[in-house]
């Protein structure tokens, strides 16, 4: 069923090996954070308990990871097999997206060891956000696994495994678009408990949806992003025809997002707080104009048209998208107490170390598994 | 290979719609608020009774074996044996601060006055911690209303951190296996039939324990009486024969904080100055976890949205599926590099 | 404390020649000096200042005192004569003139009476009145009488050649023990009866006898009283209450009370303030000076038993042993956290760097990438017309 190959490149590159040392910082502090706790590494504190670990490493990390998700839409939900090509780098960055975003959980919980508390039934609280937001995140990273499977299968030559996984892939799929669709709208569940705590610029009973197609939206991005790099970085021939059919889809769906959060926030009476000049105005401002700027490029046929662009507006929706989560959990927050928050230089190498191994491992699975279909086209894959 | 149909758009946005959340307005979706436990203990603290002694801090630390804080411009100072703890923290449970303005020389005045304020874990009636807590670390005494905690439960998540309207749990940064610290009532003590620490010894009866039935009329009385007319003001717990204060009735701001905040506290607050300048939040009545588990139950009761779904995207996908097996060549088997 | 700014004379050369041979009764001058050193310094001045008041007590043109008891239980003389740095009764009676007490002097009935009035015209004008006791007031004073007259007439008759009208002790400041309530004798204090006069109060259940000596000796030094207080009282030794000097006052901060007489605290030496100890509402200078002169702690916290405000009219007397005193809090301390104080870290230069540094590299990777984008599209960019 797949067309694709591995990318035959060095996987040694000046570029990897950038991203190994920016990885070996981080576990550096890692490390001194399991050592000497929490408060050593980080800049956290009872104002903001949550960081950019768990803001942009966790809640930004799997939205990127969202790129399966948002592919099996297109592809299995409203039938548009003709994107099939981008499903397994989707699936890849959504494997790498979900499995370091558990790591990174791991590394931001203060009492990771009682983890498993999760999975023992006398400790379920399903009242919690988080509770279903915990098991679904773990069943869904599983679920991309396996739906990932069949590329790792290939290599390997495990044939008969593939097949039987290939049979039952329609249950995997199914999961792999219900799973994302409860948590990542989960996320948007969680900031309800956080009440008059978070400023109305964001607050809303909408957060759900906003939440969820935001993810979406980041999903297509980060494919749209993905493809265009890799193409242009190696030298393949361009999925840019593909992707411009997809982000008409992109556009359409951005701007049905901006009317459902500007229609809530009007009709709620709080769009007066958006002109108060202050950092939280600012950074709403600039999240809706990056949202509006992809969906500005994106619903013209030359903005379509120009790779340039179509990347420009894919970065600025994935900026957007990104920004909107960092808005939603730390800065749209007034904590209780005269609270500050700044990422100290270990959290922020921290989050950098997580992100670049991500793409590290991309280019390693991409060089080494049957992952794109521009590789075979391009002619360098074996026959 | 087939475009996207106007059909399988209608299928799609069909199950979309399904899975979507589309309520219309924030209390109709909240579930309702948990209402106060006959049973309920609670505390009444009186911040015109308060002299600011700490007695109550204190004793809260002995109770609970915390160690001493000691903020960063004292340390070494006096070998680190003073306690100052500047605010709840991972080490301090309960803690006093003052309100200061201009000269601050007359006490419970708000222009060039100061008063004292005491802070720690209201109990509150429908708690957010224990609504937002995975792994049911922060648990509600069905009887007592005492919200305690498991750290054999917790995982760290400080989502109760977070969630937390008043900023009382404290999860101790400082500590690679840290927990999440607050108030707890002195459940080990109330166990033992004793009250918690800070009402047993507080000196001018202004940390007060008690059933909160009895506390809110005790409230009543205060409230209604003659500012500077003699009362017995009862120390330790509401109802005990221990020998009152004999002072005369404050100057209150009339009102009580806690009664309805947040759907109601089972700590309330009376003070000579408005609650906002004690550094207490002002807060609606709505508690934040009737609203977001209303929403998420909106969707996820019983899992019967969930399973719907699953449902239809399985059929769905295996028709794609199937239909796409028909269409395509059978697969070329490849082996390996 | 005082204005008086007196320039520093060296000790020895004061001394003078045989320093201590007794010059003035039992006192040697090297014991006066040292005295009236002391004295100075209770009352916070110079040493310079303590030999001009050595001077003053033993001065040949020294006024005399008068000495007057009303409603009294001599407790404040007998405080007096608890002080033997050195003996006081030498200073009184051999340096300063006391020329009439009415429970020191030897002789008694009709001829002290008579020595007394001789006393005060021969010194009219000059003489310093000091009252010991309080004066009833009710059906024509008649509760308290000595030689016929009652205490009311008594001291309006010596107040009137008096120079400096010094009361000692609660009793003459504000009525004492006798007027509490009911207040059967109508029982007030000195300053109450004279009301034109400028009356001294030295108040106290017995009063510390440094705060009495010091008040006069500065009052014969520099012939005017020290800084008072609205109610009369020297500054430098009712100027602050008792519980911002106690020695227990870490304890009051931190909480540690003592709950009953003998338990666990209370042997710790803790704070008495929940057995009704009144030092928040009581003005005087016990912790700083003490007792009997025996060292540290000789006054009642220091012994265990809390202060019941003796000084104080609105307590002393009135307010139950063991109720709460009202604390007279000024200010709180700064170490006391505020509300609303900020916390939490703001941006670190080397996180803003980081930031920076990181966000440029993304966006010069960005705008590379662009740059080699091919805008015109190739051929594979062609939009597909078919499947």
């Amino acid at each position: 069923m797949s067309n694709a190959a591995p990318l035959r490149r060095n996987l040694v590159t000046p570029l990897t090996v950038v991203l190994a040392a920016l990885t070996l910082i981080a576990f550096y502090f890692v490390a001194l954070r399991f050592i000497y706790g929490l408060g050593a590494v980080t800049n956290l504190n009872q104002g903001y308990p949550w960081g950019i670990w768990v803001v942009i490493d966790i809640f930004i990390g799997t939205a990127l990871g969202c790129g399966g998700f948002a592919m099996a839409i297109l592809v299995y939900v409203f039938n548009g097999t003709v994107y099939h090509p981008l499903m397994r780098p989707a699936l890849l960055g959504g494997v790498f997206g979900y499995t370091l975003g558990g790591l990174a959980l791991i590394v931001d919980l203060g009492r990771y060891w009682q983890v498993y508390n999760f999975l023992l039934p006398w400790h379920w609280q399903p009242n919690s956000i988080m509770f279903e937001v915990g098991l679904c995140m773990l069943a869904y990273t599983a679920v991309v696994w396996i739906e990932f499977a069949p590329a790792i299968l290939e290599r390997l030559g495990w044939i008969r495994l593939k097949r039987l996984i290939e049979r039952w892939m329609f249950v995997f799929i199914a999961l792999g678009i219900l799973l994302p669709l409860m948590h990542q709208s989960s996320f948007g569940t969680v900031l309800l408990a956080m009440s008059t705590k978070l400023s109305p610029l964001w607050l809303t009973v909408w957060l759900p949806l906003l939440f969820v197609v935001s993810a979406i939206l980041m999903g297509y991005s980060v494919v749209m992003l993905e493809a265009a790099v890799v193409t242009q970085s190696f030298d393949l021939p361009s999925e840019h025809q593909l992707l411009s059919r997809l982000s008409r889809v992109v556009g359409w769906l951005t701007v049905a997002w901006l009317v459902v959060r500007w229609a809530d926030l009007i009709g709620r009476g709080a769009a007066d707080l958006a002109f108060a000049g202050d950092l939280k105005a600012t950074m709403f401002w600039i999240e809706n104009v990056l949202f509006a700027g992809g969906a500005l490029v994106f619903l013209t046929p030359s903005g379509r048209a120009s790779r340039r662009a179509s990347f420009l507006a894919a970065a600025a929706l994935l900026a957007a998208g990104a920004l909107y989560r960092i808005d939603a959990f730390l800065v749209g927050v007034t904590p209780v107490g005269n609270w500050g928050y700044f990422p100290s230089v270990a959290e922020i190498m921290v989050t950098v170390g997580i992100i670049s191994f991500e793409i590290l491992l991309y280019l390693v699975v991409i060089k080494t598994f049957p992952v794109l279909e521009s590789a075979s086209r391009s002619g360098t894959a074996h026959a | 290979m087939s475009e996207v149909d106007r059909r399988d758009f209608l299928t799609g946005a069909a199950l979309a719609g399904a899975t979507a959340v589309a309520p219309s307005e924030a209390s109709a979706i909240a579930r309702p608020p948990r209402e106060r436990l006959p049973q309920a203990v609670g505390m009444l603290y009186d911040s015109a009774l308060c002299i600011g002694c700490k007695a109550c801090v204190s004793a809260c630390k002995a109770a609970n074996d915390m160690p001493p804080e000691v903020p960063a411009n004292l340390t070494g100072w006096n070998e680190n044996t003073w306690d100052t703890a500047e605010d709840l923290s991972g080490r301090t449970l309960n803690v006093i601060k003052v309100y200061r303005n201009g000269a601050a020389q007359q006490k419970d005045h708000e222009i060039d006055g100061f008063a004292f304020v005491k802070r720690h874990c209201l109990h509150c009636v429908d708690p957010s911690c224990v609504s937002v807590c995975p792994v049911a670390a922060m648990r509600k005494d069905p009887v007592t209303g005492v919200v305690s905690y498991d750290p054999d439960a917790c995982i760290g998540c400080r989502y109760c951190v977070y969630a937390c309207p008043f900023g009382v749990p404290q999860y101790d940064f400082n500590n690679p296996f840290g927990k999440i610290a607050k108030c707890q009532f002195c459940n080990h003590l109330q166990k033992q039939g004793k009250i918690p620490a800070c009402c047993d010894v507080c000196p001018t009866g202004a940390s007060l324990f008690g059933k909160v039935a009895d506390l809110s009329q005790e409230i009543e009385r205060r409230l209604t009486a003659a500012p500077g007319s003699a009362y017995a003001f009862p120390r330790g717990r509401l109802g005990d024969d221990r020998p009152p204060n004999q002072a005369t009735v404050p100057t209150y701001v009339k009102a009580v904080y806690g009664e309805h905040e947040v759907g109601g506290t089972q700590v309330r607050y009376l003070a000579g100055i408005p609650f906002a300048k004690l550094g207490l939040p002002t807060l609606p009545s709505q508690s934040p976890a009737s609203l977001s588990e209303g929403v998420q139950h909106a969707v996820y009761q019983w899992l019967i949205a969930p399973l719907v779904a699953f449902a239809g995207l399985v059929w769905l996908v295996h028709r794609r599926t199937a239909r796409n097996h028909h269409d395509d060549a059978p697969n070329t088997e490849r082996g390996r590099p | 404390m005082d204005a008086i700014r007196t320039p520093d004379i060296d000790f020895d050369t004061c001394l003078g020649p045989n320093p201590d041979a007794p010059a003035y009764g039992k006192l040697s001058r090297r014991d006066l000096l040292k005295f009236c050193a002391g004295i100075a310094a209770t009352m916070g001045l110079s040493s310079a200042a303590g030999v001009r008041m050595a001077e003053a007590a033993v001065s040949p043109v020294r006024p005399p005192v008068i000495w007057l008891h009303g409603q009294e239980c001599t407790g404040c003389t007998e405080s007096l004569l608890r002080s033997y740095h050195p003996t006081v009764e030498a200073l009184l009676l051999d340096v300063l003139s006391l020329d009439y007490h009415d429970t020191l002097c030897v002789g008694a009935g009709k001829q002290a009476l008579d020595y007394k009035h001789a006393m005060m015209e021969k010194h009219k004008g000059k003489y310093v009145l000091v009252t010991e006791g309080g004066t009833p007031t009710k059906d024509g004073g008649i509760y308290c009488k000595v030689g016929g007259k009652t205490q009311a007439e008594l001291v309006r008759e010596a107040a009137e050649g008096a120079a400096a009208v010094i009361a000692i002790g609660s009793c003459a400041s504000w009525g004492g023990i006798q007027s509490a309530d009911p207040n059967p004798t109508g029982a007030v204090g000195t300053h109450e009866v004279i009301p034109g006069k400028l009356v001294i109060n030295v108040p106290g259940c017995p009063p510390s006898p440094y705060n009495f000596i010091s008040t006069v000796l500065y009052l014969l030094t520099f012939n005017r009283p020290p800084v008072l207080d609205e109610l009369g009282r020297p500054k430098f030794a009712y100027g602050r209450l008792i519980h911002e000097n106690c020695e227990r006052r870490p304890h009051f901060d931190a909480g540690r009370f003592a709950l009953e007489f003998g338990d666990e605290g209370h042997r710790q030496g803790f704070c008495l303030y929940k057995i009704g100890c009144k030092g928040p509402e009581t003005y005087a200078n016990c912790p700083a000076i003490g007792f009997g002169d025996v060292g540290f702690g000789s006054w009642p916290v220091g012994t265990g038993h809390p202060c019941f405000g003796c000084t104080e009219k609105a307590t002393g007397f009135r307010k139950p042993l063991h109720a709460l005193a009202t604390v007279k809090t000024l200010t709180p301390p700064t170490a006391y956290p505020e509300v609303g104080a900020a916390e939490g870290r703001g941006v670190s230069t080397g996180a803003a760097v980081t930031v920076g540094v990181v966000g440029g590299l993304v966006v010069g990777g960005g705008a590379m990438l662009l740059k080699q984008m091919n805008d015109k599209g190739d051929a594979a960019d062609a939009p597909d017309k078919g499947a």
